[in-house]
Formats: C-alpha cells, structure tokens, sequence
C-alpha cells in the first residue's frame, strides 16, 4: 500500500478537524490569547480550500502552520489580515477575532485591521522605486505622515529590530532593490514592524533564501517575539521545530492537530500529524 | 539528385538575395526622405526663421514662429485633456477588475487607432466648431485629443499591467488604502513607461495636419487665444506647398526638417528610455 | 532605554492616527477608495462616451446628405456642386484601387525584410537595422507627401511618360501621363508607408515562432529558406494576415500624402495614370469650398463611408488578434 492510500485510510478512520474543546484542553498553558479563529471556511468560487477551522494564536509566541503543499496553509493565514480577499472569487465563513474583535465583522475596514496584522511574504518585496530609508518609512510616507522626528526615530528602531541596522546604516539612500535577498526580506521585515502591527504574519519568508540567510531570520523571529505576536508559515518542519512555540498541522484544507510545538513533534496525537513529521508523506 | 540538389541551393541564394533587396528598398526610401528633407530644409533654419512672424504672400523671410507657438499650444492642451483620461481609463480598467467593462474600454481604444485623422477631424467640426460658429485652437486640441487619448491609454495600461502584484500586495498589507497604493506605489513604479507613452501620443500629434483643416484652420498672424484659428506646423507646410511661391516651398522644407528633427528626438528619447528601464 | 522605546512607540500611533476600533466604520470601504473608484470609472465612461460621440456626429452631420441620397450615395457617380448631386463610388474605387496597389508592392517587400531581419541577421545587428525602418513608420504623413510632391512626382512623370510612349495600347497605361500624380503616384507613396509597418508587425510575429521547429526542419536536410517556407511562415500566417490588414487599414485612412500626390480629381479610374482623389483627399481639398450646407452634409457622408471601411478593417484586425491568442494555446498541443 503506497503512503497516498494509507493516509486516505487513516483520513477515514480518525476524527478529522480538532474540535474547539480539543483545542482548548491540548494547548491550555494558561497564555493569553491574541487571536482566535472560530469555524473559519475559505472558498475559491465553489471550491474550498480551507475547511471549518479553529485554533488561537498566543500572544508573544510564535505558531507555526504546517503541511504539505496545497493544504490550505497559505491560504488560512492570508485570511488572518483579510488579503485573501482580494482574489476574485474569495469568499471566507467564520470568525476570525483579533482581542476578541471580529475582524468580518459588520463595519469593520479591512485597512484597519492590516495596520494591526502586519504581513511577510514569500518572495522580498521592497519597493524598488524607494531607498532602503522610504521602504522602512513607505507604511507612514504612503499614508501622508511627514513628522522628521517621528519618522527618522522609526527607521532606526525598526531596522535594527529586523537585525538590518547595522548592515546599511551607511547606506540608507541606496535603492531598496540592491539589497541580497535575505537583506531585502529583513527589510521587509523591519517596514512591516515599523508600523507597529500587534501580529506579524509570515507566509514561508524563508523559502526563497539560502540557508545563512534563513538562519538570521529565524533568529529574528525569535528576537521579536517579545514585541509582536508571530504566525508563520512554513514547509521546512525542522524550521518550525527549531523557532515556534504552538504549532499548527494542516492537511487538507483542515486543521489535523494543533499544540505545542515540542509535544506536537515528540508525542503527536493523531495519526496523519505522525505520519507528515516523520517523512511518511508531504 | 545532385541537380535537384544544386537547384534547391540555387533558390536559397535566390531567395536570400531577393530578400536583401527587399530590405535595401526600405532602406532606400528612408535614406532618401530623410536625407531629401535635411538638403533641402537644413540650410535655410535660422534665427529668423524660428522667431520672426510669416511676411504677405510672395514676399521672402519672415519665419514660422506663430506656427511653432499655436502647434505647441493646440498639443499642451490636447495634452491637458488626453493625459488624464487615457491613464485615468488605463487605471480603472488594470486597478479594478469589473467582469468585461475594462475589456470593452480596452477594445474600443484599440479600434480607436485606426480611426483616419480626418474623420477624427470632421468629429472636432461637428462638436466644437459647428456649435461655437468658427474655428478655433480648441477645436483643434480637440482632436488631437481623440488621437491621443487611445494612443496614451493603450500605453498606460500595458505600463500598469507590468508592475508585479507582490508591490501591491505588500502596500496593502501594511494597511494602506488602494487609491494610495495606486497613487504612491503603482504609478511612481510604472511612470517610466507611463511618461513613454505621453511622448509617444504628443509626437504622433505633432505631426498631425488633416485634422487641422478644419478645426484650427490656420493663422496668418499672432494668436494664443484658444477661441481662435491658429497656426499649426504639420499645416503651415501642407499650405506652403501646395501654394505658388518659391519661397513658400522654401519654408515648406524648413518647416519640415524642424518637424522631423522633433519626431526623431523623441523616438529616440522614448527608445532610450524603455531601453533603461529593462535594464533595472 | 525602555522609556525612550515607549515614547516612540506613543509617537508613532499618534502619528499613524492610533488604533482605531474595529466595526466602527459606519461604511466598510473607506472614503478615499469610493471616490477614487468613481473618478477612474468616470473616465473609463469617457472613453466610451467619445466612441458614441464620434458616430453619433458623423451620423448627424451627414443627415441631410443620407436623407437626400439615401444609399444611391454608395453607388452614384456623380459629384456636382453646382447640381447639388453628390455620390462617392468614384472615390471609394480611387481609395481602395490605391490602397490595394500599394499592398501589392508592400507586401512582398515588407515580408521579404522581416524574414531577413528575423532568420539572416545576426542577433546583434537586427536593432541597427530595424529600429530605422521602425523611424520611418512615426514619420508625419506630412512629410511624406512634401517628398513625394517634390522628389517623387518628378520622376513618376518621366516614367509614366515613357510607359505611355512605348506601352500606351496597355489600358493601364493609357491615360494622361503628364501629370504626374495619380494613381499609380499615390499607390507608390502608400506604399513606402505602409511597409514600415508591415514590417515592423510582422518582424514581431515572425520571432514568435519556436526556435525548435525550425531546427528541426534544419536536421531534416532542408534549407533554410525551406525551413521558412514550409513551417515558419504557415506557422505565423494568421498574424501575417493581421499586420497586412493593419497597413491596410493606414493605407484606406491616409489623407495628406495622397493628396498631395494622388491627384484631386472626381472620375472613374481607367488607368493608372489618371488623377483620383481617394475619400480622405476629397473631404481634405473639398471641405473649404464647401459653402452651402447640403455640399458639407455629403462630405461629412463621404467621412462616414470612410469611417464605416476602416471600422471594418480595424474590427477584422482585431478578430485575427483574438484568434491568434486563442489558437497559439491549441496548437502548444
């Protein structure tokens, strides 16, 4: 029996999404909790890509989303700052709640809840047409703010929390597109917390990088989790093993097992969750 | 088999050589435009000829300065009129996709440039000149416009459509507005191309005669007054040499060996710059 | 340290304007957006309000004309002023008789220079040698005809005239050879025109073709103009077919180089001398003179005519570009 049809059988055998009591009783370490999602649905037109999902998010930890490709990962966490809307065709059920704040609610603007939930991306993506100082600053400069003070004392403050300060401090004017790639996603990292996000969302910021530079973010992450509240997506389990505190196993479209890290990688409770940590399949 | 082999050789030097010749035709006839226009119009371009007003029929000097101010004139405003429709429409159509709209706008703007400059003419007649009782320098932006607003939007959007979504995105995500996302990131990213574009339409206006014959009409004298004929280039010298003076013609080449110099000028500036921008 | 840190951070939330409550809103999409989406559509909406505008003014203008002639104004050969009779087939036949004339010729040339440009020239060398015939495309119509006033007519004349002296039993030739301008002048300015064009168009299709096909044929023992023969050209032929139709198109539009040397004159061509005016030279020498209102309304109907032709062209353009998109992902079957 090949490992496809062995995780179909175990698909059918087990209980699929972890119900909110499960949640509640694998992860009570007694942390407070930024945000929640409640029964979280997503379509893409008729099909669905994420399916009834809940979970919470602590406040300054780190959890991590796993699984394999097309579980539905990237998509789950784009909904957590409402970008996934911006796809034709999106359609998201559920709640998703920020300090107990429905972020769909009724009246809320979903450019009010992007300046609390921060984004990282895959790919760096500075603006090209800035300097590493107005890429830093684009979150204020791009909305109008024009106060000197302010604004000089935040590029210093973000780019050193982002690890960055040091490396371009001398040369601030250059373009933000002449950067590495790890020093560019640093810079990414260093513009979205300079508009001081209470949760900073990470969509596998490492993948596109060499490993020395993975390195120094996954570092980062662990640096500035005293600041900001961190979800991060990643494919790379060890990366999750090694910077998160919660983790989350997605297949599917659903969420499997949710926990802390170190138990979810050690003690899995479900089958599936086992079999994706230890290579089985993904 | 070896004739037949010798006989298809044969045809590929044949070919090979019609080819040629067929490039040396083209060729030819630029060489010998260009270079017919820079011999005859060269020599007489100077001070005068550039600032001095047109003297009475016949006589000889004077200049084309009225010309070159009215052509300058009747294009800017054409200009203040296309550049906001056609990137205005170019931002709509990319910016917010709206299930067949855009394509539609997009279709007609291409339809549009096939339009002869004379009909596109007639329209400015029948619109500003017929309602207002004479011809008028706003008549002729008028039409300018319409040529260039397809030109400008075409341009506008294929310059919109190449910058990445991630650029978005990432503006976005820092909970900045779309309109200022389109207007602080968008545009400043693509206004290499987007300013390409704007040369490109007011060149191809520059040049344009037909549709001044009856908008514009053409000015002997001094005039700045929108409401007015003025005096255009392209129109000056289809009057200059279709006339009966010499020196009529004479100015006719002058006139354009400027124009040309201006066509070029631009080509190559829009060229150079397209060239730069890829190589970022 | 840290109370330095808090002061920044009070700073910078009263610079971003603090946090606002979430569902406070009582719009969901905020103020900027709205207006911002309803300025640009607006002027998407303007675009398409001058579409309507320019054949609804066309249509009012040539009104009188179309109720006095009706369709006998697409047929009629009589163009009379002073009678008030007016019709436009002699100068629908002068445009398109022109405009095919110069397709003839440029076709062939514009083909042959972009397969030259394409398959035997040297990668770094095809800028220097297309970016002049791409020059001559922006040229100013303007200019073209000052040459072909001055240059070219002159000697059209000198070899219409001895084509007359030795081949005058030709019908094409027998016509009045000494003006110079004419049919066969105006094909010939259309002509040089329109193969930048062509040229230019089909250069882009042509390098479209995939490399691989080509060098297949290559292995196979062909030669390469057999190779273009027989894969590259059908292989490209419907975008071909649209750069020919796009020169086309500026050939039936053109107005100032053919009247300059095409020949101002309301008859039915019999030979490739005679003067003829196309639709746009007519409307363009015409208009002037035109003092009494039903004289402007058949000019304005000769615009529609023209109009309605290039319409035709630029729609069938514009159907070969769609199928050409379409069919390229058929046929990477």
């Amino acid at each position: 029996m090949n490992s496809e049809s062995y995780a179909m059988r175990n698909l059918n055998e087990r209980a699929l999404s972890a119900t909110a009591e499960e949640i509640a009783a694998a992860a009570d370490t007694g942390d407070a909790v930024r945000m929640r999602v409640e029964g979280l649905s997503v379509y893409y037109g008729k099909v669905q890509a994420v399916k009834q999902v809940t979970m919470s998010i602590r406040t300054h930890k780190v959890t991590a989303l796993i699984g394999p490709s097309g579980c539905g990962k990237s998509t789950f966490i784009r909904c957590l700052n409402r970008m996934h809307e911006l796809t034709p065709g999106a359609r998201v059920e559920g709640k998703v709640l920020l300090d107990e704040q429905d972020l769909y609610g009724p009246g809320v603007d979903p450019v009010d809840v992007r300046r609390r939930v921060g984004m990282v991306f895959q790919k760096p993506n500075p603006f090209p047409n800035m300097s590493v100082k107005e890429n830093v600053i684009a979150g204020f400069k791009l909305r109008g703010v024009r106060d000197r003070k302010v604004l000089d004392e935040v590029i210093e403050k973000s780019l050193r929390g982002a690890a960055l300060w040091d490396e371009v401090k001398d040369n601030l004017q250059k373009s933000g597109a002449s950067l590495s790639g790890g020093q560019q996603q640093r810079l990414c990292i260093a513009r979205a917390l300079a508009v001081q996000p209470e949760v900073l969302l990470m969509d596998e910021p490492c993948s596109a990088l060499d490993p020395i530079a993975t390195a120094k973010i996954e570092e980062l992450v662990h640096e500035l989790k005293d600041q900001v509240t961190i979800a991060i997506v990643t494919h790379n389990m060890q990366q999750a093993a090694r910077v998160s505190d919660f983790t989350s196993f997605f297949y599917l479209g659903e969420l499997v097992e949710f926990g802390e890290t170190a138990k979810l990688f050690t003690a899995p409770e479900k089958r599936q969750t086992e079999d994706y940590i230890t290579g089985r399949f993904g | 088999m070896d004739r037949h082999f010798r006989f298809r050789k044969f045809i590929e030097w044949a070919t090979w050589f019609g080819m040629l010749g067929c490039i040396s035709v083209s060729v030819f006839f630029l060489v010998g435009i260009l270079g017919y226009v820079l011999v005859h119009g060269a020599g007489y371009i100077d001070w005068e000829f550039l600032t001095a007003m047109p003297v009475p029929a016949g006589e000889t000097g004077g200049g084309i300065a009225n010309a070159l101010v009215g052509s300058f004139l009747v294009v800017a405003v054409a200009g203040l009129m296309a550049l906001p429709i056609g990137i205005g429409a170019a931002i709509f159509i990319n910016e917010f996709p709206s299930h067949g709209f855009g394509h539609t706008v997009r279709f007609l703007a291409e339809v549009l440039t096939g339009v002869p400059s004379i009909v596109v003419g007639l329209f400015a007649y029948a619109l500003v000149v017929i309602p207002s009782g004479g011809f008028s320098a706003l008549s002729g932006s008028v039409a300018y416009a319409f040529i260039m607003v397809p030109i400008i939007l075409i341009s506008a959007h294929e310059a919109l459509r190449l910058v990445p979504d991630s650029l978005r995105e990432a503006s976005l995500a820092l909970g900045i507005p779309k309109w200022r996302t389109i207007m602080g990131v968008v545009l400043p990213v693509s206004s290499r191309a987007l300013v390409t574009g704007a040369v490109l339409a007011i060149s191809r206006a520059l040049g344009e005669a037909a549709p001044m014959l009856f908008t514009a009409f053409g000015n002997s004298f001094w005039n700045v007054n929108l409401t007015k004929p003025v005096a255009t280039v392209p129109l000056l010298i289809y009057t200059y040499a279709t006339g009966p003076y010499e020196d009529w013609h004479q100015k006719a080449w002058a006139a354009s060996f400027v124009l040309l110099l201006v066509v070029l000028f631009t080509s190559v500036l829009t060229r150079a710059f397209l060239r730069s921008k890829s190589n970022e | 340290m840290a109370r330095d840190s808090q002061a920044t951070f009070e700073s910078v939330e009263r610079a971003l304007g603090g946090v606002k409550p979430l569902g406070a809103r009582q719009q969901v999409i905020n103020f900027g957006d709205r207006i911002f989406y309803v300025i640009a559509k607006s002027f998407a909406v303007v675009v398409i309000l001058l579409t309507v505008l320019l054949v609804a003014d066309l249509v009012r203008g040539a009104w009188e004309s179309i109720g006095r002639f009706g369709l006998r104004f697409l047929v009629g050969t009589t163009w009379d002023p002073v009678a008030r009779e007016f019709s436009t087939l002699p100068t629908v036949i002068g445009t398109l008789v022109k405009g095919f004339i110069a397709l003839l010729l440029a076709v062939p040339v514009s083909f042959g220079s972009a397969i030259f440009i394409c398959f035997y020239t040297p990668r770094w060398l095809r800028p220097v040698i297309s970016y002049p015939i791409e020059l001559l495309a922006g040229i100013p119509s303007i200019i073209f005809g000052m040459w072909g006033l001055f240059a070219m007519v002159p000697v059209i004349r000198v070899v219409q005239v001895w084509l007359k002296a030795n081949f005058g039993w030709f019908f094409l030739f027998n016509g009045p050879a000494v003006y110079g301008v004419g049919v066969l002048s105006g094909s010939i300015i259309l002509f040089i025109m329109v193969t930048p064009i062509i040229t230019a168009i089909s250069k882009e299709i042509l390098l479209t073709v995939p490399r691989a096909q080509i060098e297949g044929m290559l292995a196979l023992g062909s030669t390469k103009w057999e190779a273009i023969w027989k894969v590259a050209l059908p292989y490209s032929r419907i975008g071909l077919f649209g750069a020919v139709i796009l020169g086309l198109g500026r050939a039936v539009g053109e107005t100032m180089a053919v009247t300059m040397v095409g020949g101002n004159s309301f008859a039915l061509i019999h030979s490739l001398f005679d003067p003829v005016h196309s639709m746009a030279s007519q409307i363009a020498s015409e208009f002037s003179e035109a003092t009494y209102s039903l004289y402007v309304s058949s000019l304005i109907y000769v615009g529609l005519v023209l109009f309605g032709i290039t319409i035709l062209i630029s729609l069938l353009a514009q159907f070969l570009i769609w199928k050409i998109s379409k069919g390229k992902l058929a046929l990477l079957d």
